[in-house]
């Protein structure tokens, strides 16, 4: 890696708390065009947390986030969205009473010339890009509720690469689905990835991380334990991050790390 | 073969479930009065005395599906109906003179001015400062009915602009018997227009369609209803005093057999139907509209998709503020009168109006043709007690019945279909 170039996203000494409480502790981390970097980390680690300030969810205390080296202003998800930042949510943030379509457009409708909702051409797209996630997906009809956790799935990554994503987020995007609806998942994060994407991958599953990401960043507590490069570790030395906050020698440690002379 | 028809027609189950409901309240109310109830003069009657509840209702259903409720807004319409009362009667004629043309649409249109502001201030106070609407909306019931009594220190102003008396109804403020037919084959043509509109946009994206019967079946229903709504209201003619009135106004001679001239359709239902038709257009067609169920469904979902919902939910209670206004000008021309008490307990009739056609205090669902729906239900209830000579206590006790019914009945219905999908 050099170190001359810009990153895609470069988020640095990112602090939040709630009440007293430090959710995520002078974190820092980036990322490159074309890159997937892994965010690991126990429950309650602050990886969430730390998403949802990019994506505008919440407010950061204190630090930095700059995109393609110019400091970003992100106070809402509408700020993240005009960056090109994305998000897949864990708990998909579907609104459950409207149909695919309005969930894919949602805050982004198209529009007729006379300014009313222009769903026929909505309907269009949406049929298109689940037919790409989803071939055999056809309840356009019914509200996002009526649909399998698959599908619910699919309409929420639908959501996020149907416009033009230069940073996406996703968080656990294969917890709710099976074994072949995750090989798309990982299918789709290649092709993403070749498309010079940059993609934020939260995660519980190591096998996934090391199939699928180029470099993993781990956070225990609040903060940053290392961040390495997937070549150079093991899933052992990842678990010894997670668990202990150990961090082996090929990796950069960060303020999380417990010393290395205890 | 109908429920064949019916099903590929896509309509609401629900829809058509109240609509029974009301045919039945309707035939039974006829029967038992002996034939009261069914004729052009109580039904004429019945849409004027439904149109103020109607017109808030469209409204309601927006807040109660963003998950708010509105209580303020039989007070706001006592309020605005006061101010409105003063402005026309008082403040007006010392600038332009009594009885001047312009005098009811300044009037209605200050009116409408002070609904959405109010409705601003509480929508604000809600949305950004974040106190539950149940509150912030008691607090308005309780300021603005005070307010109410405050602009005159409780006179009631009378008698009004002759001009805003029409949007009252009564035989002069009813379009007469050719404009009825005009406005119900206007309303017929956008019928056919909208279902032949619709499915040539289906098909240029080859969308599935429904059978040719179906749309048949559907324009030709619509249309049958419209047209028979508009006979009926042509059917109920002045009372023989007011034509009295007119032939000497107008130099006519009676005949001996008197004049028949038809009410034709009430301006306040005028109103309230395009109230009806805006505000569907608004829930349905818009992007304010998608967001409003948006919200409902997940708020959380709807601001992290980008939607600005506090900012939504000051809007949804900018336009209940304007209705109310509305509501407010329609009553107190109907009453010739602003009183301080006008509009005591609507919103209780509103909101049961809008849960009875449909709307889920959970949030989410809801349709506005439904609330105008319950809203005529609710009136159907009350004037055919009154035919029947119910005393004012039992009358109370059956609409309470029946709104905790309804809406029982309507909690078991979504639940089995909650099982099927």
């Amino acid at each position: 890696m050099n170190a001359t170039h810009t990153p895609l996203v470069d988020m640095r000494d990112i602090s939040l708390s709630f009440g007293g409480i430090h959710a995520v502790d002078r974190v820092s981390i980036d990322l490159n065009s074309g890159e997937v970097m892994a965010l690991v980390g126990h429950n309650g680690a602050g990886k969430s947390t730390l998403i949802k300030i990019l994506s505008g969810a919440y407010r950061r205390d204190s630090g930095t986030i700059a995109i393609r080296g110019e400091e970003a202003a992100i106070a809402n998800p509408r700020d993240a969205k005009r960056y090109g930042i994305e998000t897949i949510y864990q708990t998909l943030a579907l609104a459950d009473n409207v149909d695919t379509a309005a969930n894919l457009f949602l805050g982004r409708e198209l529009q007729t010339r006379w300014g009313t909702l222009d769903d026929i051409a909505m309907e269009a797209q949406a049929r298109q890009v689940m037919g790409r996630l989803n071939p055999h997906f056809q309840r356009f009809k019914d509200p996002v509720k009526a649909l399998s956790g698959g599908q619910r799935q699919s309409v929420a990554i639908a959501r996020a690469i149907l416009f033009d994503a230069q940073i996406l987020i996703m968080d656990e995007p294969t917890a709710a689905l099976g074994p072949q609806e995750t090989a798309q998942v990982g299918d789709l994060i290649r092709k993403l990835k070749a498309e010079d994407i940059g993609i934020f991958l939260v995660s519980q599953d190591i096998a996934d991380v090391f199939n699928l990401a180029d470099r993993v960043c781990v956070m225990k507590n609040g903060r940053v334990v290392g961040t390495a490069r997937i070549a150079d570790v093991s899933e052992d030395d990842v678990l010894g991050m997670i668990i202990l906050g150990k961090c082996p020698p090929r990796a950069t440690p960060g303020p999380g790390a417990i010393e290395r002379s205890q | 073969m109908l429920a064949r028809l019916l099903k590929s027609a896509e309509l609401d189950t629900r829809m058509l479930g109240m609509v029974g409901a009301l045919l039945a309240i309707w035939i039974a109310f006829h029967l038992l009065s002996g034939g009261l109830f069914l004729t052009p003069r109580n039904l004429w009657n019945l849409s004027v005395q439904s149109s103020s509840v109607a017109i808030m209702a469209t409204g309601m259903v927006l807040v109660i599906v963003t998950r708010n409720i509105d209580l303020s807004i039989g007070s706001m319409l006592g309020f605005i109906g006061m101010v409105m009362g003063v402005i026309q009667t008082d403040l007006l004629p010392k600038l332009l003179g009594f009885e001047h043309p312009g005098t009811w649409l300044l009037t209605l249109a200050a009116g409408l001015v002070l609904g959405v502001v109010l409705g601003a201030l509480q929508g604000y106070v809600i949305a950004y400062l974040g106190i539950p609407a149940f509150i912030v909306t008691l607090g308005g019931l309780l300021v603005w009915r005070g307010a109410a009594w405050w602009v005159t220190s409780g006179q009631t102003v009378a008698p009004l602009d002759d001009r805003f008396t029409l949007l009252g109804g009564g035989p002069e403020g009813s379009i007469g018997a050719a404009w009825s037919w005009a406005v119900g084959a206007i309303a017929c043509a956008a019928v056919v227009v909208s279902l032949v509109h619709s499915r040539a946009q289906r098909k240029k994206f080859d969308f599935p369609l429904r059978p040719m019967a179906a749309e048949v079946f559907l324009g030709g229903a619509a249309c049958v209803v419209i047209l028979a709504a508009v006979a009926v209201a042509n059917a109920y003619p002045w009372p023989i005093g007011s034509v009295r009135r007119y032939a000497e106004a107008n130099h006519i001679a009676l005949p001996d057999g008197g004049l028949f001239i038809a009410h034709g359709i009430a301006i306040p239902v005028l109103i309230a139907v395009g109230t009806g038709v805006v505000m569907t257009f608004l829930a349905r067609r818009t992007r304010f509209g998608r967001y409003v169920y948006a919200i409902g469904g997940n708020p959380e979902a709807a601001e992290l998709a980008g939607v600005n919902t506090r900012w939504v939910i000051v809007k949804v209670f900018m336009l209940m503020g304007l209705l109310a206004a509305i509501a407010g000008a329609v009553s107190i021309a109907r009453l010739d009168a602003a009183t301080n008490s006008e509009g005591t307990l609507a919103e209780l009739l509103v909101i049961a109006a809008a849960v009875i056609g449909g709307t889920s205090l959970a949030g989410g669902t809801g349709t506005v043709a439904g609330a105008m729906l319950g809203a005529v239900l609710m009136q159907s209830l009350q004037s055919g007690m009154v035919l029947l000579g119910v005393d004012t206590p039992l009358q109370n006790i059956v609409v309470g019945v029946v709104l905790v019914g309804a809406v029982g009945l309507d909690t078991i219905y979504r639940r089995r279909m909650g099982s099927v999908s």
